[in-house]
């Protein structure tokens, strides 16, 4: 067939790339983009363990409260380094006019979307493991024992977060004053994620007697569900011109 | 009172809104016939609350702040889903007085929102014994508050009226998605918070101001967004305007019109 239109002079058409290729070439250029500078990665770290850091001295040396409040400690960490990656993963978009570059490739925006999202949650998902020993070290926790559910609490809450984190950047990085608009639409929006997101940790950490973790974890996924949807179906409006 | 005088206030309001919306020509004081019948039906609404409607006898009369704060919460949600229905339609339809109804009913929801949240928590102290609680209804309650706090800020934020009306617009429906656990809350998680009462479960006195006061809000929600509509849609008329409307030698500025 090739051959034929060849002979006819029309010329080969590439066959436009599906949509999960696409999104995995986005989020591998990211995974690029980071691997070579380092510097999100490394900022998000110092940022996240000074947080930790100056919780625990807000509250003085009192270990039971340091304990008691861990988790909730734990996810204000990650969702303050939050707001910087996902403010940075746009950032490189914005300039030189990349997400322009990026539309006319042609890239689905709702690929830009998945491989946003899906390079931001591994990000924090890291970061969580990073601020790990550092709960164990600074807030005497123990977590051996649910060291499984811990990192599914860690891996739901980080995506509940990416989600409607990854299209409210991609608005903020556009409009006047984005680092205080950023924070001001995600953190209203997240509060049942954090909410479930700490309880399920605090039940982890503390024990689950009342076998209440099953419920947050449905919240959690109920959220999640949501907001991946939402996202993926209005990203595409957000970046339009 | 019967309960039929409420129905036929309510009726009277939603019928004026009709022949607002149906006959152009009617735009110019259907809305002053709307107010009046806002303003005083609040003030008489008031009265009967408080002087007419019988003692909760558990609750007292600690229970009559009911008879504002039950409406003001509905029209905040009402205003607030109408915002929702013109985020969406905007999105298909790219027409900006959409924009300017959603921007109006976020403002109008956010209002009558806030003092609904607020007279529940004045209710909230004698009768719960503390002003807040992060019960669920409150809970979704307070974020709705900020997320649409936040909505209108971002409105500030952007300077291109396209832009800012398709963001709006998508901020907006993801800001929506609290409204129905807000109003679900107290059915899934039985806590704190009464459940939604209906016509069959309260003394029928008691219900029939509940709607005369419904009606009367109604009322008033309708001029509150009509005019807040007016103003956004006179912001857009200028927004649009400017570039075309200066004369053509008027410095550098390329003018479209010459």
């Amino acid at each position: 067939m090739i051959d034929a239109s060849a002979e006819r002079g029309i010329a080969f058409r590439p066959q436009p790339i599906g949509l999960f290729h696409s999104a995995a070439i986005v989020f591998w250029k990211d995974l690029l983009i980071e691997w070579r500078t380092r510097a999100r990665l490394n900022a998000l770290i110092f940022f996240a363990v000074a947080t930790l850091l100056l919780f625990s001295f807000a509250l003085g040396p009192d270990t039971a409260l340091l304990r008691q409040n861990a988790a909730g400690y734990l996810w204000l960490g990650i969702l303050f380094a939050s707001v910087l990656s996902l403010g940075e993963s746009f950032r490189v978009e914005t300039e030189n006019s990349s997400m322009d570059g990026l539309k006319l490739a042609p890239v689905d925006a709702r690929a830009v979307f998945l491989g946003k999202a899906v390079g931001n949650g591994p990000m924090l998902f890291a970061l969580s493991f990073v601020l790990l020993p550092i709960l164990v070290a600074l807030y005497d926790v123990s977590i051996a024992g649910g060291l499984a559910a811990l990192v599914g609490v860690l891996a739901l809450g980080c995506a509940a977060i990416t989600a409607p984190g990854t299209i409210y950047a991609a608005i903020a990085s556009n409009a006047r004053a984005r680092d205080v608009l950023l924070p001001l639409l995600l953190f209203p929006l997240l509060v049942p994620a954090l909410l479930a997101s700490v309880k399920a940790s605090a039940l982890v950490l503390q024990g689950d007697p009342m076998h209440q973790l099953g419920s947050w974890l449905g919240l959690l996924a109920g959220f999640n569900l949501i907001y991946w949807g939402l996202g993926f179906t209005l990203f595409p409006r957000v970046v339009e011109d | 009172m019967p309960t039929w005088t409420s129905y036929v206030l309510l009726l009277a309001v939603l019928g004026l809104f009709g022949v607002h919306l149906a006959v152009p020509a009617t735009r110019a004081w259907v809305w002053k016939v709307l107010a009046v019948l806002g303003v005083g039906g609040v003030v008489s609404g008031s009265y009967l609350a408080l002087a007419v409607a019988p003692a909760d006898h558990e609750m007292g009369d600690v229970y009559r702040i009911m008879f504002a704060h039950v409406p003001e919460v509905w029209m905040a949600l009402l205003a607030l889903c109408v915002n929702f229905g013109a985020s969406v339609a905007f999105l298909f339809r790219k027409d900006l007085s959409l924009d300017a109804l959603s921007e109006a009913c976020a403002e109008v929801g956010l209002f009558f929102g806030t003092i609904g949240v607020l007279l529940g928590a004045i209710w909230g102290r004698p009768t719960w014994g503390v002003w807040w609680d992060w019960d669920p209804r409150l809970t979704t309650a307070a974020i709705m508050l900020v997320v649409y706090s936040g909505y209108l800020a971002l409105r500030k934020f952007v300077d291109d009226p396209e832009k800012r009306a398709t963001w709006s617009a998508v901020v907006g429906i993801i800001a929506a998605s609290d409204l129905p656990i807000l109003w679900f809350s107290v059915r899934w998680w039985r806590s704190l918070h009464q459940r939604q009462s209906g016509a069959g479960k309260m003394d029928p006195t008691i219900w029939s101001i509940l709607m005369w006061n419904t009606a009367a809000l109604m009322a008033l929600t309708i001029v509150f967004a009509y005019q807040r509509y007016r103003i956004a849609q006179a912001t857009r008329a200028r927004e649009v305007a400017l570039p075309s409307a200066l004369p053509p030698d008027s410095g550098d500025v390329p003018s479209e019109a010459a």
